[in-house]
């Protein structure tokens, strides 16, 4: 399958989801509730198999907060972006996909750790590398007068 | 090679080391001072301490073509303990400002730092909107040679092992004392 037959596969196996072509892979814009379906289905979907969990982005778009997945099919070869979106800052979570695939702890503790989404479902939803004194220092709006120089 | 770029009136500027040398030396002081001095010299054991991409040019100063050993630093010490100089090679984040103190405080004096590279010296590339970067070395621990550069090259980093070593030759009992007691660290 190229890119635009993924596309398309993917756009029948989750009915409702925006799937488009990007320059280098498939990319499926998800409302937050789908997310842990979405990747349930991909994941044990026979002929999509997305069995690896490549990276979870999370980014601060300046309004919204959001994550980014990559999922690659080892089997197949194929790789499929999933994007979520909340424009709640003040309590942004999104669904836990630990459950789905093992890997995914490590990323949304950093996640958390940095930006401050909240992912459900997470077993051990702890910072990962800054201590409780620190807020969420790659948000956009973070500010720190002594830490941080700026222009 | 570095070292055959400076000038040899360079090496011979004692006007301002003078300067540093006035703290009432008499005769006899200044020649025990003299012998305690070139031993230190040229015996600096410098700590296995490196944070990042600078640490990899201080490996290769270290190694046969460049030959950190010519001037008596050959032995990386493990432990600070047994080393004499620290070299802070690599960006320091707040994170590793206690450490890098507490291994500063374990160094028995006389101890020296050269703070290599621009991470060392400012915070460098991550000077501003960094969250997590020291903005300079000299904020946790006093330096004595600041090597710029992003890395320094070996020829670098020799160079201002050799301005150390000029350093430390005009050191006199006193005000090593003096220097050591001044430092404020403003982190840890």
């Amino acid at each position: 399958m190229n890119i635009t037959e993924l596309a398309e596969y993917i756009g029948s196996l989750l009915p409702g989801c925006k799937v488009t072509e990007g320059k280098q892979f498939a990319e499926v814009a998800l409302p937050p509730e789908m997310l842990h379906d979405a990747a349930f289905k991909l994941r044990n979907d026979a002929k999509a198999s997305f069995d690896f969990l490549v990276c979870i982005t999370g980014v601060d778009y300046g309004q919204d907060l959001g994550a980014t997945y990559h999922l690659r099919s080892v089997s197949n070869g194929y790789t499929v972006v999933l994007k979520v979106r909340t424009s709640d800052r003040e309590n942004p979570h999104f669904d836990s996909v630990t459950d789905i695939w093992k890997s995914a702890d490590l990323m949304e503790r950093e996640i958390y750790d940095l930006l401050g989404i909240k992912f459900t479902g997470h077993p051990d939803l702890r910072r990962l590398f800054l201590d409780r004194s620190w807020g969420f220092p790659l948000r956009k709006d973070y500010m720190d007068d002594t830490k941080i120089v700026t222009k | 090679m570095g070292i055959k770029g400076m000038k040899y009136e360079d090496f011979k500027d004692n006007e301002s080391l003078e300067l540093l040398k006035e703290s009432g030396t008499n005769i006899l002081l200044a020649t025990i001072d003299d012998v305690i001095n070139w031993g230190r010299k040229a015996s600096l054991w410098p700590l296995t301490f490196a944070t990042s991409c600078c640490g990899i040019e201080m490996m290769q100063t270290g190694a046969p073509y460049h030959d950190f050993a010519r001037f008596g630093m050959e032995v990386y010490r493990a432990s600070p303990r047994q080393a004499d100089v620290i070299v802070v090679a690599g960006t320091i984040v707040y994170k590793m400002a206690p450490v890098l103190k507490r291994l500063y405080d374990q160094m028995s004096e006389p101890k020296y730092v050269v703070a290599m590279g621009a991470c060392a010296i400012s915070g460098g590339p991550f000077f501003l909107n960094s969250y997590s970067v020291v903005k300079g070395v000299e904020h946790v621990i006093p330096v004595d040679v600041f090597i710029p550069g992003c890395p320094p090259r070996p020829e670098a980093l020799l160079y201002g092992m050799l301005q150390l070593q000029r350093k430390i030759e005009t050191e006199t009992m006193r005000s090593r004392k003096k220097r050591s007691a001044s430092h404020n660290s403003e982190i840890v």
